[in-house]
C-alpha cells in the first residue's frame, strides 16, 4: 500500500502512523507500517546484505526496534521512511559486517549542540520528502545510480567504481554533485547554521 | 568553519548510506559531534535512503509476513527499554564521543608514544580493511614533516590548531589531502595540537630524516 498523499497536514501517511505508534502504542498503526515498509526493508536487506538466510531475522530485529524506539521518533526531523531506513541500515551493519559504524552521542558533555529544530521556516517533513523525491528524479541517470548503489545496495565508492568501470574520483564526484543538487532543492537550510 | 573544513559531502553520504569503513566513520562521527551544520546534512543524506526504500521497485517486494509474527512477544516490552542514562560526567573533554570511547579515555589520560620530533601518537583500534585511525599530538609551533600520500588522509583538530596549505584549522575542522597533495602541517604557537588522523594508505616522506617517523605511521 503506497501512501497516497491523502492527508492535508504536514505528515505523509506513514509518518502519521509512526507517530500513532509513538504516542499510543497503536498496534493497527504498527501493522500499517509493517505492511508498507516490511517488504521494502526486506528488499533492501536482500540487496545490501551478505547472508540471505538471515534476512528475515534482521527484518524482525528492525521492526522490533521500530516498535521499541518509536518514542524517539521526531517527525520534525525525518519522515518515517528515513527513520526506518536508518534503523535497517544499522541492523544490516551489525549483522553483515565485522566492523562498526560509530555514532555521536548527543548526551556527551563535549557534544556541541545546534539550534533547536526550526519552526515555521523549516520545511515540513512531508514537503522535504517530496523535495527529495523531486531532486532524485531530476538527477542524471549516472548520479542516481551512484546513490542507489550506495544507499540501497550498500556498496562503497571503491566497489561502485569497479562495478561501473569508472575511476574512484568519478564515483565520489557523482555523489557530491547529486548531493549539491539535493541541497539546492531543499533551500540550503545549512547556511543558517554556519 | 568554511565548507572545505568539513568532512565533505562524499564522506557524509557514505556515512549516511552505511558504506564507510570504521576508521573513517569514527572521524565523521566525531566531526558530527562538533558540527551542527553537518548533522543537518546527515539528516538530508539519510532522507535519500528513506526515499529509495519508499520507492523500492514492486518486483523486488516479497509477500509481507503478518506483523504479529514479526514482533510477537516484543509487544509487551515496549517502553521498558527506555532507561535513564546515568548522569554524564561534568567537565570539558578534549575528545568527544565516540572518539573518547575508542581511545579509552580523554587525551590527558592516554599512554602516548613518542615517535620523534616531539610528536606523539596514540593508535586507535578499528576493524575492517583499509583505513587506520590514530591520535597525534604535535608540539606547539612544530611541523609534521613533508609528506605525500598514495591515498586519502583526513585530519581533524581536537585541541590547539594547525596551519596547512594556507589555512588555519581549529577544533572540529577537518583537513583532507588526497594522493595529489604534498604538505607540511604546522601546529599553532599557543598550545600543542591534538588531532585525529585517518589514512587509507601509507604516507610517503620526501626526505630521509622523517623515516625516523615510520613508527609514527604504524607501518
Amino acid at each position: 500500500m503506497r501512501g497516497p498523499d491523502r492527508l492535508a497536514g504536514e505528515l505523509d501517511e506513514m509518518s502519521a502512523r509512526l507517530l500513532e505508534v509513538a504516542e499510543r502504542g497503536d498496534p493497527a498503526a504498527f501493522a500499517a507500517l509493517y505492511r508498507h515498509f516490511g517488504p521494502r526493508v526486506r528488499a533492501y536487506l536482500l540487496r545490501a546484505g551478505g547472508d540471505i538466510g538471515r534476512v528475515d531475522d534482521i527484518l524482525q530485529e528492525t521492526f522490533s526496534a521500530v516498535w521499541r524506539k518509536a518514542g524517539q521518533y521526531d517527525s520534525r526531523r525525518a519522515s518515517a521512511a528515513t527513520w526506518i531506513f536508518a534503523i535497517a541500515r544499522n541492523r544490516r551493519i551489525d549483522a553483515f559486517r565485522r566492523d562498526r559504524r560509530p555514532e555521536f552521542d548527543p548526551e556527551d558533555p563535549a557534544f556541541r549542540p545546534g539550534p533547536p529544530p526550526a519552526g515555521e521556516e523549516a520545511l515540513a517533513t512531508r514537503e522535504r520528502a517530496e523535495a527529495v523525491r523531486a531532486a532524485l528524479a531530476a538527477l542524471s541517470e549516472e548520479q542516481r545510480e551512484v546513490l542507489r548503489l550506495s544507499f540501497f545496495e550498500g556498496e562503497s565508492y571503491a566497489a561502485i567504481a569497479v562495478r561501473l568501470g569508472i575511476p574512484l574520483g568519478t564515483a565520489k564526484s557523482r555523489a557530491r554533485l547529486a548531493f549539491d543538487r539535493l541541497r539546492a532543492e531543499l533551500g540550503a537550510q545549512r547556511e543558517g547554521l554556519r | 568553519m568554511s565548507k572545505d573544513k568539513h568532512v565533505g559531502d562524499d564522506l557524509l553520504l557514505a556515512y549516511g548510506a552505511g558504506t564507510l569503513d570504521e576508521a573513517t566513520s569514527l572521524l565523521v562521527a566525531t566531526h558530527l559531534a562538533l558540527c551542527p551544520a553537518c548533522r543537518a546534512d546527515l539528516v538530508l543524506a539519510e532522507a535519500i535512503g528513506g526515499a529509495l526504500i519508499d520507492s523500492a521497485e514492486a518486483d523486488l517486494l516479497p509477500d509481507a509476513t503478518a506483523p504479529d509474527a514479526v514482533f510477537g512477544d516484543e509487544a509487551g516490552s515496549r517502553g521498558s527499554a527506555v532507561a535513564h542514562a546515568p548522569p554524564a560526567p561534568s567537565g570539558s573533554f578534549v575528545l568527544p564521543q565516540p572518539l573518547r570511547a575508542y581511545a579509552g579515555g580523554d587525551a590527558g589520560e592516554l599512554r602516548w608514544r613518542a615517535v620523534g620530533g616531539g610528536i606523539r601518537q596514540f593508535p586507535l583500534t578499528t576493524q575492517g580493511e583499509g583505513a587506520v585511525a590514530r591520535l597525534l599530538s604535535i608540539p606547539a609551533g612544530k611541523a609534521v614533516p613533508d609528506h605525500g600520500h598514495r591515498g586519502f588522509e583526513a585530519t581533524m583538530v581536537l585541541a590547539g590548531a594547525f596551519f596547512d596549505r594556507g589555512a588555519w584549522y581549529r577544533r572540529g575542522d577537518v583537513a583532507i589531502a588526497d594522493a595529489s597533495v604534498v604538505h607540511r602541517p604546522v601546529a599553532g604557537p599557543e598550545e600543542d595540537c591534538i588531532c585525529l588522523a585517518v589514512t587509507d594508505a601509507r604516507l610517503q616522506f620526501l626526505s630521509p630524516i622523517p623515516r625516523l617517523l615510520q613508527p609514527f605511521h604504524g607501518i
